[in-house]
């Protein structure tokens, strides 16, 4: 960590594009700015300027640009921003021409935001929120990632904390006070029910649908033998050709993952290899494990094969009903019939997959939490049941104590530099 | 503790026959309390040998509570109590008695050469513990009345509080209060609760035989109605509330008139009449401490079940003094702008005897430790209660007279009042500062204590347990008897008969062995917390860190900071009000100027 250098990077997508917005964070931004533009603007207007090498007054581009003086920054330190013409050769000159920059570089992976945490613009749970967003591709994701990164699952947890300060503020009244003035009777009683409310409040945040199934999208796995399908049906749902479709059983020996956005919810499509007992040859039946595998993890299992043989979770799904030239096996109690040639019966299987996946996502107002978040739930949960088994004020309140700790560890109040590096190491470069 | 250490020490008192006088309720212990006594007693400190030799009450509280949180508490003969500290100091070598008033603390280039008495003379030092109590610019009040000292009766530090104050030493004020004394022959005991001393002698030393006094019983009664309007209507002739005493008393041991005022809507609270002696009359009610004119203590007593006919013999008041904001101090209790000054006791803003006498062991064994130049190892908050009470002091400063609480011991399954010994003995020998008895002592109980568990090893099955008469589950795993101690259901005396050898062992290792066996899943928990913490420790954040340079931090946080200097990232972090991100960043600042 060099944190008194001035660091820059690019913080919009890759190019092309048809913006660019390179951002310099640090004490040298000003000058930097005032170098390629001729001058610092008034803060927080954004002004059109050419931006100029200093070195040899050659014009590398003509853009807005923003100046934001620190501390009050996202960054906390100086900070301004380039909104570049989103050109690969306008992006690498601009970039050229910082990396000359005495003090100036390039900055690592998550360095803006680590800037922002250290300066103590946002706290962890708000960093991993802008992590989860930096990530983020469909609106879905983001508008959790948002909601994460402005302090919702702070306030969650801080109130969450406040109950079992409280909890064991009155047990602390009992074990230092008792002897000396009369404190509250029923201390073990009130107690115990405040435990298993919270315990059963952190439990459902803990039952709800996760982060990374924001981050990583619903996974939906087409399944079925050989020659049902699935390989047709998943290009007409991604809507490109990502499988190879042929009439050799066996075409798919991988699993194929697509990941697509359909009405703003992320999906995760897997093609598999047909499913076959016998004439596999050993890629294939390497490739018949893996769809096995991920059949056993799929949000949605769509299966292409014969009825009832998918599992209970399975969808049913009857395919190529266009066609009278195979020997199509039907269905009785088929959830959807469709042909993914001519689009029949298409609109309704992902209507469905979109509704369903609404229930597996986060809702509004729900706080989505990431595999660390979790984790330190669960231990507060398992803390606060062994709090509530116990009858020993003494122990009750040591067990308290850890179900705190977990909520502190889960602000980011222990284990600093562990943590930190974890966390920023997440981070794509120029946020 | 100095002397033990063979430093050439001098107590001065303003007389000699003050030493040992206790100011206020003469009980000693309590609890978090009672740990620091056992606490200081492991270190070969005296209180609890004297206390044990006139202890006239004993009491163990919270008995019914888990044993991390039991308090002992002794209710001392004055008289006797003084009489055991003065022949124990008259029995210490390197110790001189010297009578008179500090004036002032010599100091040259910058550390400290001795002291200037108000007679002219002046003793050369190279360290001087100040452990002034009260009686620095102390202040007493009751009701219109002022007199200065402080205790009744005796003059306070004048002089040396002017010293300090110029010297920019940053200063506060706190308050602290006492009850009216009465007159136990005017009590009517017959018609109250009475609480006998404790039968099953326990001692407040392990190294005290016994009961040595004869004891009495205490007894209970409760203010009611009356008294509170009586209060209440008085409220304005009270220096609390009538704007004399501006400073701030303890929230956990209220005056009774600022119980009255916060907690108006409660019936009543308990008081309970605790003999101060064995040939003295003077009962001191415990829980209504005061500083109302004393017409007003005596109706209010007089409406107490019991107190009807009560005689107040010496009526109650408030003292003010002047402490040290004990931010100034290192762990070490050391001032930091004055290398050389150490400072024990109310000075830092504490209350009570038990702070005291731990503070006082720390002061008294550092300072030896520099004159003789020899390393001192101090505990830590994971080893005892006194380590925990000067790291609250010297990071967390003090609002209110700073009262030790089981609560603010955050490894308190583990810091125990009866396994104090255990944790702070091999240090204190360490150290050099325990006396050859407790050597002795502590070396064949620790050797007891191995045999005892080596032969706790040998794993014994369900059946056999059975056989015993145990309460044991026939399906449960064959384990070694000493997590079978685990069982509440199980003592060490119920499994005697599955204990290869002989072994004599005295009840408090018997306790400690039984409890650790039971806390045992709870302490290895604790286990990764301490790694942490201990590799926190070892973060050193270097000396002078303007944290006004450090950006991010609010302004709360750097005069918290600034004013507390931490010396690592784990104190850092222990800092009220420091976020993770201001740790974060001062963890960066840091190790950007070390580089």
């Amino acid at each position: 960590m060099h944190a008194g250098d001035t660091i820059f990077a690019l913080s919009s997508g890759a190019p092309p594009a048809a913006l660019a917005i390179i951002r310099i964070s640090g004490p040298g931004a000003g000058n930097a700015l005032a170098a390629l533009s001729g001058g610092l603007p008034s803060p927080r207007h954004a002004v059109l300027r050419s931006l100029q090498d200093p070195d040899d007054g050659g014009l590398l581009d003509r853009a807005l640009v923003l100046w934001f003086p620190g501390p009050t920054t996202a960054t906390g330190e100086d900070l301004a921003e380039l909104h570049l013409h989103g050109g690969r050769a306008v992006v690498r000159a601009v970039e050229a021409v910082l990396a000359r920059m005495p003090d100036l570089r390039l900055a690592e992976p998550g360095e803006f935001t680590r800037r922002a945490f250290l300066n103590g613009r946002m706290d962890l749970a708000e960093a991993e929120g802008l992590s989860d967003l930096l990530f983020a591709e469909t609106e879905a994701q983001r508008v959790a990632a948002i909601r994460m990164a402005s302090g919702h699952l702070s306030r969650q947890v801080e109130s969450w904390r406040q109950e079992v300060l409280r909890l064991s503020a009155l047990i602390e009244a009992e074990l230092d006070f008792s002897d000396e003035d009369d404190v509250a009777s029923g201390v073990a009683d009130t107690t115990g029910q405040g435990i298993i409310a919270l315990a059963s409040h952190i439990g459902a945040a803990l039952q709800r649908p996760r982060a990374e199934r924001l981050r990583d999208g619903i996974r939906v796995v087409l399944a079925g033998p050989p020659n049902s399908g699935k390989s047709t049906l998943l290009n007409a749902l991604v809507q490109r050709e990502a499988a190879i479709v042929s009439d050799i059983a066996g075409t798919t020996r991988d699993l194929i993952e697509v990941p697509v956005g359909l009405k703003g919810i992320p999906f995760v499509f897997t093609d598999t290899a047909g499913l076959r007992d016998e004439g596999a040859e050993v890629i294939e039946a390497i490739g018949i494990d893996r769809a096995r595998d991920a059949m056993a993890v799929a949000d949605i299992l769509l299966w292409l094969g014969p009825e009832g043989q998918g599992g209970a979770r399975a969808w049913e799904i009857e395919t190529q009903i266009d066609r009278i030239d195979v020997s199509r096996e039907t269905k009785t109690a088929a959830r959807h019939r469709l042909s993914a040639r001519t689009g029949i019966g298409l609109d309704g299987l992902i209507d469905d997959l979109v509704m369903t996946a609404q229930t597996l996502l986060p809702g509004a107002g729900d706080v989505a939490l990431n595999a660390r978040q979790h984790r330190l739930l669960s231990e507060c949960t398992e803390a606060l049941d062994r709090a509530g088994q116990q009858d020993d004020l003494l122990l009750r309140a040591e067990s308290l104590r850890h179900a705190r700790l977990a909520l502190d560890q889960l602000l980011g109040r222990t284990h600093v530099e562990d943590m930190l590096d974890a966390l920023f190491g997440n981070f794509c470069i120029g946020k | 503790m100095a002397a033990r250490m063979g430093a050439r020490t001098a107590l001065v008192s303003f007389t000699r026959d003050a030493i040992g006088a206790m100011s206020c309720n003469p009980a000693i212990g309590g609890l978090g309390k009672g740990h620091l006594v056992r606490e200081v007693d492991a270190l070969d400190g005296l209180i609890a040998r004297a206390a044990d030799q006139a202890a006239i009450h004993y009491r163990m509280l919270n008995s019914s509570k888990g044993s991390a949180v039991q308090g002992p508490r002794v209710q001392a003969d004055r008289k006797l109590y003084k009489a055991a500290i003065q022949r124990m100091l008259g029995e210490q070598d390197n110790l001189h008695i010297v009578e008179g008033e500090v004036a002032a603390i010599r100091i040259e280039s910058g550390r400290v050469s001795g002291v200037s008495m108000a007679d002219g003379t002046s003793i050369a030092a190279r360290a001087v513990v100040l452990a002034t109590g009260t009686f620095l610019g102390g202040r007493m009040f009751r009701g219109e009345e002022r007199l200065e000292g402080g205790r009744i009766g005796e003059p306070g530090a004048s002089l040396l509080a002017q010293q300090l104050r110029a010297a920019e030493l940053p200063m506060a004020r706190l308050k602290t209060g006492t009850p009216p004394r009465i007159d136990g022959r005017t009590i009517d005991w017959a018609m109250l609760d009475k609480q006998p001393s404790d039968s099953d002698g326990w001692t407040m030393s392990p190294r005290s035989q016994g009961r040595s006094v004869p004891q009495v019983f205490c007894a209970i009664t409760r203010t009611c109605q009356q008294t509170h309007d009586i209060i209440r209507v008085n409220l304005d002739r009270s220096p609390l509330f009538s704007g004399a005493i501006g400073a701030q008393g303890p929230r956990y041991c209220p005056s009774i008139e600022d119980k009255i005022h916060r907690f108006g809507d409660r019936d009543g609270h308990q008081v309970f009449l605790e003999p101060e002696g064995l040939d003295t009359h003077l009962v001191y009610p415990n829980g209504i401490s005061t500083s109302l004119p004393t017409d007003v203590q005596r109706a209010f007593v007089r409406s107490m079940a019991g107190l009807e006919c009560a005689e107040i013999v010496v009526p109650g008041y408030a003292v003010e003094y002047d402490h040290i904001d004990p931010r100034a101090l290192d762990h070490q209790l050391q001032v930091r702008a004055i290398p050389g000054l150490y400072c024990a006791g109310q000075i830092n803003g504490t209350t009570g005897y038990e702070e005291a006498a731990a503070q006082g062991l720390v002061a008294g064994m550092a300072a030896a430790g520099q004159v003789l130049g020899r390393q001192i190892e101090l505990p830590d908050r994971a080893t005892s209660y006194l380590a925990v009470m000067i790291d609250d002091l010297v990071l967390q400063g003090v609002t209110e007279p700073y009262r030790m609480l089981t609560a603010r011991a955050e490894y308190r399954l583990r810091l125990r009042a009866n396994n104090a010994s255990d944790r702070l003995t091999g240090l204190a020998i360490g150290n050099g500062c325990v006396g050859d008895e407790r050597q002795a002592w502590f070396e064949r109980r620790q050797r007891a204590k191995a045999g005892l568990l080596t032969a706790l090893q040998r794993p014994a099955s369900c059946a056999e347990l059975a056989a015993l008469g145990l309460p044991v589950k026939a399906d449960g795993a064959r384990q070694s008897l000493q997590d079978w101690l685990r069982f509440p259901a199980i003592s060490l005396a119920s499994l005697s008969p599955l204990i290869e050898g002989e072994h004599d062992l005295a009840d408090d290792l018997i306790a400690e062995i039984e409890e650790d066996a039971v806390y045992a899943p709870y302490l290895a928990r604790q286990d990764a917390e301490l790694r942490d913490l201990r590799a926190n420790e070892r973060i050193s954040l270097g000396g002078d860190i303007d944290y006004r340079a450090i950006t991010g931090l609010s302004n709360e946080m750097v005069e918290r900071l600034s004013l507390a200097r931490p010396e690592t990232l784990a104190e850092a972090g222990r800092i009220r009000g420091v976020t993770p991100a201001a740790l974060a960043a001062i963890l960066v600042h840091a190790r950007r100027q070390a580089a």
